[in-house]
């Protein structure tokens, strides 16, 4: 399989904190895979229907707001509802510890907070997508 | 200026200096790194002497503090007359909720208050729209009519509290919503006071909370300028603001050039449409970032107080007033670290020191807490406590300015604001202010500065105390806010009562004598405020500029 990782990084909500999604999206880029940045403003319907139509492997979800226990649940649920049940979905931002074994059960695989390397997502993609 | 003479005695001796004293020493044991760079990556030398700032004129650069060019201070006292003003941002959950975090902090000696509005409110949606779902109250207390902005204040003494709140593109509706509350509590518009953020430009660059497209948003903020100047003399109508330039990722030098940049360009809009600079600039206020780099932050605030006073004098500005520049500081949000929060307290005192020593005019001290959720009483509680002790206990507001005439900063502040000019030539040769973020250079310039951080941090180039050095194994808990689960539901329940109970045919006159405003050209804060006194809700109104301005959509730039 020669095929490039094809990664959607997408912004779900209202949230305009872009920094981390726009230096994750780079550095992914950086390390050989094909990324789709989704711009900001992003409701659920529109993150899945991009992830369809572009045909990704990963999606990743970055929320600084505080409304992910809402929105990247509402993003897991529409894309296994619409067959994308092989897509491997992971998540970004200002997120409490005690949500993070809450997102994992609804599908969300892994949660990267302030701090983390870049190298970490690329090394946990190339590891985990599907 | 230096004698001459003296200078090539410095000089002599400086290059002694090197060669017998320096230059043995290192090659014996090597300096830590090769070249040593602050935070904008920009070449710190390893000493600073008189050369450094020979051209420097003391009365026409430097002067006296409360005098052009205002470089060490926009009050002859500063701190010796007055502290600045504690000012904790703060907002969650709702009106009730955030009402009495207000009373708590101002029971702790905070000085003023500044409003966090949740991200509906921000763009102008009621907590009951669909693209609220999952925000309401989360990032922000939910406002949605006046309702909401009575309770948030309710037994607060508006009259004599002054305060700030970030709200940009729906900043009109919602300080009509404060003005109309203090009206309905019997509070003239003349003495309230506070500010609105109210600054769009530096949406569309770095924040990305706009709503309408760049001319009418230009068009409402100078609206605010021209009915503020006229009817609500002690508002600040616009905080233009550098602090989110920064936390999207910029330098220091970026944050000062962009700011600033935006600020002429707002007092370009006033005085096409007419206004007295010397009625509306008095009321022009700015905000800035303290983040890592104690000297440049210094050096930044300085050189935006002279940078501002030289332009406004170029605009025309007759008066002193008009050409001060007042701004408040927060301290860098993006420097906390989700790892070990308590270290984060540290990092706060050093930055809330640089921005005393810069000389602000109101701070807001960061909770260690704010990488991993809103801040907890007991957090917020300390970072207020963190200000107390370098108000009263450090010593550094015995004197104006203590650090001027630093061969260092003085220097530092020269180079800065050198280095703006340079950004302006580049955003003048693309066009101006509004061409340039039409073709994505800020947020471009912004996405490469905070990308080559990033990667420094990953490379260990830079270090991040708790980050990429120095971990621990095992991170500490700390409690975390807990917001009222209930407030959602009661916040819509308030809404649907206030729609059945308020005069409709009222709502929708109002509404629609506001449309007919804003297709013309009239001022449209007097038709706003007739909206909000008759409950018209935040959304309805926002809708009504909606569909007559449309909504702005950004180039996604990374």
């Amino acid at each position: 399989m020669n095929r490039k990782i094809r990664v959607l990084v997408a912004k779900p909500g209202l949230d305009g904190h872009d920094r981390g999604a726009k230096v994750v999206a780079r550095a992914l880029r950086d390390a050989g895979m094909e990324v789709i940045y989704t711009g900001l403003h992003q409701t659920a319907d529109m993150i899945v229907e991009a992830a369809i139509q572009e045909d990704v492997d990963v999606v990743g979800l970055s929320l600084l707001s505080g409304a992910h226990m809402t929105l990247f649940v509402d993003v897991a649920v529409l894309l296994k509802k619409k067959g994308m049940d092989d897509v491997l979905i992971i998540g970004g931002g200002i997120i409490p510890d005690e949500d993070v074994p809450k997102l994992k059960k609804e599908g969300i695989s892994a949660v990267f907070g302030p701090g983390t390397p870049c190298e970490d997502i690329v090394s946990y993609i190339k590891k985990n997508v599907k | 200026m230096i004698d001459k003479k003296e200078l090539e005695k410095i000089k002599k001796e400086r290059i002694n200096w090197e060669k017998n004293c320096y230059d043995s020493l290192i090659k014996n044991k090597p300096e830590q790194k090769e070249k040593f760079e602050n935070l904008s990556s920009n070449e710190i030398k390893k000493l600073y002497t008189p050369e450094d700032i020979s051209n420097i004129d003391y009365l026409k650069d430097i002067g006296f503090p409360g005098k052009y060019p205002f470089l060490r201070g926009v009050h002859a006292t500063m701190y010796r007359g007055r502290l600045w003003t504690m000012r904790q941002f703060a907002g969650f959950g709702s009106a009730e909720e955030t009402n009495k975090r207000y009373k708590y902090l101002l029971d702790h000696g905070e000085t003023g208050l500044s409003v966090a509005f949740d991200y509906p409110t921000l763009y102008g949606y009621d907590t009951d729209h669909p693209l609220s779902r999952g925000e309401f109250g989360k990032c922000g207390v939910a406002v949605s009519s006046l309702k909401d902005m009575e309770i948030l204040f309710s037994d607060i003494p508006i009259d004599k509290v002054t305060t700030s709140m970030t709200i940009n593109g729906p900043a009109a509706i919602v300080w009509a919503f404060y003005i109309a509350n203090a009206e309905n509590r019997g509070i003239s518009k003349d003495i309230i006071g506070g500010t609105i953020q109210n600054d769009i430009l530096k949406e569309y660059i770095a924040q990305k909370s706009y709503i309408f497209p760049p001319e009418p948003s230009m068009r409402l903020i100078v609206d605010t300028f021209e009915y503020g100047s006229k009817h609500v003399p002690r508002w600040n109508t616009i905080s233009i603001s550098g602090y989110h330039i920064r936390e999207a990722g910029s330098t220091a030098v970026q944050e000062l050039a962009f700011t600033l940049g935006d600020g002429v360009e707002y007092v370009k809009w006033a005085l096409e449409r007419g206004l007295d600079i010397d009625k509306f600039a008095p009321r022009l206020s700015f905000f800035f970032n303290s983040h890592n780099d104690f000297f440049e932050e210094i050096a930044k605030y300085r050189a935006a107080r002279r940078i501002w006073a030289k332009e406004m004098k170029k605009l025309g500005a007759k008066k002193p007033r008009s050409m001060l520049m007042r701004f408040h500081t927060q301290t860098a949000g993006c420097s906390l670290t989700a790892q070990q929060p308590e270290i984060n307290i540290v990092r706060v005192a050093l930055q809330g020191l640089a921005a005393v020593l810069g000389g602000t005019q109101s701070l807001h001290t960061n909770s260690m807490d704010e990488a991993l959720a809103l801040p907890s009483e007991k957090a917020v509680r300390i970072a207020l406590r963190t200000q107390q002790i370098i108000a009263e206990e450090s010593g550094v507001t015995n004197t104006v300015d203590p650090l001027g005439g630093s061969y260092f900063i003085e220097w530092l502040t020269d180079e800065m604001e050198e280095q703006t000019y340079k950004y302006w030539d580049r955003v003048e040769k693309l066009g101006g202010v509004l061409p340039a973020i039409e073709k994505g250079f800020y947020q471009r310039e912004i996405a490469q500065a905070s990308y080559k951080y990033q990667k420094e941090i990953d490379e260990k180039i830079r270090t991040v105390v708790g980050v990429n050095e120095y971990k621990l194994d095992e991170e500490p808990d700390i409690p975390i806010l807990k917001m009222d689960e209930k407030g959602e539901e009661r916040q819509i329940k308030r809404l649907e009562n206030l729609r059945k109970n308020r005069n409709n045919q009222k709502v929708e006159r109002n509404l629609e004598k506001l449309k007919k405003a804003a297709e013309g050209d009239e001022n449209m804060m007097p038709y706003i405020l007739d909206c909000v006194h008759s409950y018209a809700t935040l959304g309805e109104t926002c809708q009504i500029l909606r569909n007559v301005f449309g909504e702005y959509e950004e180039p996604v730039i990374y």
